[in-house]
């Protein structure tokens, strides 16, 4: 395996403010592929039965042996091996295949719906713990497990990426990247899980590394270093596989990176396409960057975005411009920051965006999925957008068709022409501090939404919270934390509260809303079934009553929620996972 | 002492002192951050939760010596390395937040020298709230440089100790287990009721003004009770009344929450443990169960005592 992005150590020996126990960590990226102690001839994988194969004939000879071993492996094969590799025309048709989920949000349009209703309003208040896989990583899971043909496949702290047995969750093959001591990550050493195509799996890591791993062993095929880590580059996102192309996100909006969507063949590892996100000299909007802020305006794109086959258009979101808090030195629009961009596939090229917040001061990412929605003939894309607003956009030209707030915010009271909200003077942050609402963790975040066709509801994890926001002058230094800012729970308001919101997207109306008893981090699965399941900050997994918002059931998995729920079955049966905690639940019925 | 009382058993007995009528079957809880021992917590606003992490820590130099002592353009670029690294705990101009301490008070708890306020910075303070540099998940932390200047900016701040200490400490102590009745609710080492939050930290993580307030308006920031591993945010001593399936009411303040389940202390200091489904009726309040003790109650002089008396065991 070629080293690709290994970094010259010696380099930084010159640097002491890099200095620290862990930072010459070698150069040895090359990751490891453990194979844990369970039976190689676990039915999914009918392929590696080295049982059966010890069960052959007891044919002596070389010849027999291999006709023996090649007659048995075709059998197998005909027998209907159930581990198809995943193709692209599988991904436009996953609605076909309820039983597998194979994209981030369960398909391209993003909308987190599973149409499998064998658990249902009925007998949810039935279901049980099936099985929990530890994964003994420290920190929080923002893994949204994949399922292909009775195969769970998610990730977890620290670039682990994991196959279980979806009805056992016995681990097939684990993997753990070995990471240098000096990465980069925000805001937790975190990863959102996987992308599949072909026989492969395909992870983003915190070294800023993309990664191809054999999808039945966990064996390295590729491994390409996108970006220096150093300079605050890391991947969390889950990459999403788009005809033979690996669509991937940066990270990194708190260091000054200049951010970007990259395009890898899936085959090779090759790069296909970039997209900056911060145009450079004579590229359209580089002019809404002061001097040469561009170089480290930010605007990262660490969520997954969705993907319109009928017209070939990736929608993908970005987040804020650096410094986040502080926008002095960054006059202008900033554009692409706080976007959502629609992109040829083929060749990364922009078709049109539509900018959230312009100028923001206020760390609103809008790294929210966009979700694809059509509605009386209209091809629409909705955002529950950070900074407060539920906004819906016709995705064929990304014109503007509504925006709603949907919590509490007092950063705008006014819109414009168009109907986008603009920002009051007085909501930009002080070098003594001041309050607005939305805070800087937003009235949403990158907590995954879902959008039922069954309800035609959108249901959001919501956040009612101020937050102090003061300036602080800061040289941008390569590598080194970039915000800008200071930002403080505010004292004076009211305590932050937390909400499941269930929004008609035909009027930005809130149909109904269930409060937890503190603000989560939990995304939102709905099903066919009329559930819809969330997670809780005090670690309950709870499913609702899509159309009225009643909890129905409720599990305690003892440690908070950061992912977002999927459904699956295997053998005709439905499961609902969820990671929680530093574990990967799995519920179905008794 | 006049209108002292004695606690019997786990019973809080009806307060009967003159002096302290409004005290009667209420309860109290000081407003205060306070940290459990052997709890990490710490948050980090930008995007939410912090994992404990390991990571590379700044080295201390041989002599331990600040190189930037007294350069007042350190201690500038030191303001906005504290906005940026340390006002979410400590507030703006070090004067203490919701979590930290008091960083202008000349004398520490834990750290005296630069030397040790740089050990602090760089590695964290076991079993308390505060981090190592580069472990709150935000990349590789402060630069040596960077940790010099907060210092320098912290000594700048530092408010030279008062010739004479504030409030007598051991009239304090009298008032805290006598006449203020501190102690039929508040714990201080080991001695007290268990009602309100513990307080035999409070004086050396909280500010002085923090407790005053605190005193004179309880409910104004509710105290923090349990923080959990990887909760956002800790349960607060927020007052709740229920009525069971059975009829009977119980008062008293959360020990814990969640949407389906209640933990709650009553006066008596029993634990109730409640299937929220089962309950007739459920009422939170954020009116603290402490009572507001104004002036006429408990004069400026008696609260500094307590003050005092409070900070004095905090520092140990």
């Amino acid at each position: 395996m070629k080293e690709q992005g290994c970094f010259e150590s010696a380099e930084m020996l010159g640097q002491p403010w890099k200095s620290g126990p862990f930072r010459a960590a070698s150069c040895a990226h090359e990751a490891m592929a453990f194979r844990p102690c369970v039976p190689r001839g676990l039915k999914p994988l009918q392929f590696f039965s080295a049982q059966r194969g010890a069960k052959a004939p007891l044919f002596h000879g070389r010849v027999k042996t291999l006709v023996a071993l090649l007659t048995w492996l075709i059998a197998s094969v005909f027998a209907g091996n159930a581990h198809a590799q995943v193709t692209f025309e599988r991904l436009v048709n996953s609605g076909k295949e309820p039983q597998n989920w194979m994209t981030y949000s369960g398909d391209y349009t993003g909308k987190r719906f599973s149409g499998l209703d064998q658990i249902n309003v009925t007998n949810a208040r039935t279901m049980v713990a099936k099985w929990v896989y530890q994964t003994a990583a420290t920190g929080k899971l923002e893994t949204t497990p994949l399922v292909v043909d009775g195969v769970l496949y998610a990730t977890a702290q620290d670039d682990r990426a994991f196959a279980l047995d979806a009805r056992t969750g016995r681990p097939i093959w684990m993997y753990q990247r070995q990471l240098p001591g000096d990465i980069r990550p925000c805001c937790g050493r975190v990863n959102r899980g996987l992308a599949i195509l072909g026989h492969k799996v395909f992870l983003g890591t915190l070294d800023a590394h993309v990664i191809a791993l054999d999808a039945k062993t966990g064996a390295v095929v590729w491994d390409v270093a996108a970006v220096d880590y150093r300079t605050g580059h890391s991947f969390t996102v889950a990459p999403l596989g788009v005809k033979n192309l690996i669509v991937i996100g940066i990270s990194g909006g708190e260091y000054g990176v200049r951010g970007f969507i990259d395009a890898y063949d899936a085959a090779t590892g090759e790069r296909k396409w970039r997209f900056y996100t911060v145009p450079g000299p004579g590229e359209p909007g580089h002019d809404t960057w002061e001097g040469d802020s561009w170089k480290v305006g930010g605007a990262p794109a660490w969520n997954t975005g969705t993907y319109d086959a009928a017209t070939n258009q990736i929608f993908w979101p970005t987040g804020n411009p650096a410094p986040s808090n502080r926008g002095e030195g960054r006059a202008g629009d900033n554009l692409y920051s706080n976007s959502l961009l629609a992109l040829n596939a083929d060749t990364g090229k922009m078709n049109w965006y539509f900018q959230f917040t312009k100028h923001d001061e206020h760390d609103w990412d809008a790294t929210q999925v966009p979700v694809m929605v059509d509605s009386g003939g209209k091809h629409l894309i909705a955002q529950a957008d950070r900074n407060g607003f539920f906004y819906v956009l016709d995705r064929t030209s990304g014109k503007l068709i509504s925006a709603n707030a949907y919590g509490k915010i007092t950063w705008s009271d006014t819109k414009d022409a168009e109907g986008r909200p603009v920002a009051k003077k007085e909501a930009s942050p002080t070098l003594e501090g001041h309050t607005v609402c939305p805070g800087a963790a937003g009235t949403t975040n990158f907590m995954a939404p879902t959008y039922s066709p069954q309800t035609g509801l959108f249901y959001v994890t919501a956040r009612d919270q101020c937050d102090t926001f003061s300036t602080a002058p800061q040289p941008y230094e390569a590598g080194h934390a970039y915000y800008g800012s200071a930002y403080f729970p505010s004292e004076e308001a009211e305590p932050y509260r937390g909400f499941l919101k269930a929004i008609d997207p035909a009027t930005g109306e809130i149909k109904w809303k269930f409060e937890h008893t503190s603000p989560t981090w939990s995304g939102v699965l709905s099903t066919a079934g009329g559930l819809v399941f969330s997670g809780d900050a005090e670690g309950n997994f709870i499913a609702f009553d899509a159309a009225s918002g009643k909890p129905l059931w409720h599990f305690q998995m003892g440690g908070a929620v950061y992912a977002a729920p999927m459904a699956f079955a295997v053998d005709g049966k439905e499961y609902v996972a969820i990671a929680a905690g530093s574990a990967v639940y799995v519920f179905g019925l008794p | 002492m006049p209108g002292g009382h004695v606690r019997v058993g786990n019973y809080v007995p009806a307060l009967k002192s003159p002096r302290f009528p409004e005290l009667q079957s209420r309860f109290v809880g000081v407003e205060c951050g306070k940290f459990r021992e052997g709890e990490f917590m710490f948050r980090r606003w930008c995007i939410g939760i912090v994992g404990l992490v390991l990571m590379a820590v700044a080295g201390q130099p041989a002599n331990g010596q600040n190189p930037l002592a007294g350069d007042a353009k350190a201690a500038k670029a030191g303001e906005y390395e504290f906005r940026i690294n340390c006002a979410l705990c400590h507030g703006l101009g070090a004067h203490g937040g919701g979590r930290g301490p008091d960083l202008t008070r000349a004398v520490k708890k834990h750290t005296h020298s630069d030397a040790e306020m740089f050990q602090v910075i760089s590695n964290g303070i076991a079993g308390t709230a505060m981090p190592a540099n580069g472990t709150n998940g935000q990349g590789v932390g402060m630069t040596d440089e960077e940790i010099w200047q907060i210092i320098t900016y912290i000594r700048s701040q530092e408010v030279k100790a008062p010739a004479q200490a504030v409030g007598n400490a051991v009239h304090g102590k009298e008032l805290f287990y006598g006449d203020a009745n501190c102690s039929l609710c508040h714990m201080v080492a080991g001695k007290g009721g268990r009602l309100g939050p513990e307080l035999t930290g409070v004086g050396g993580s909280r500010t002085r003004e923090a407790i005053i307030d605190s005193v004179r308006n309880p409910s104004r920031r509710l105290a923090w009770g349990l923080t959990e591993a990887t909760k956002e945010f800790p349960q607060e001593y927020e007052s709740v009344t229920v009525v069971t399936a059975d009829g009977k009411t119980i008062k008293g303040v959360t020990l814990n929450e969640d949407s389906f389940s209640v933990q709650i202390m009553d006066a008596g200091e029993q634990i109730h443990l409640l299937e929220k489904d089962k309950l007739r009726s459920f009422q939170k309040s954020r009116q603290s169960a402490m009572p507001v003790y104004d002036v006429d109650i408990l004069s400026d002089k008696e609260l500094a005592d307590i003050v005092a008396y409070l900070i004095r065991v905090g520092a140990k």
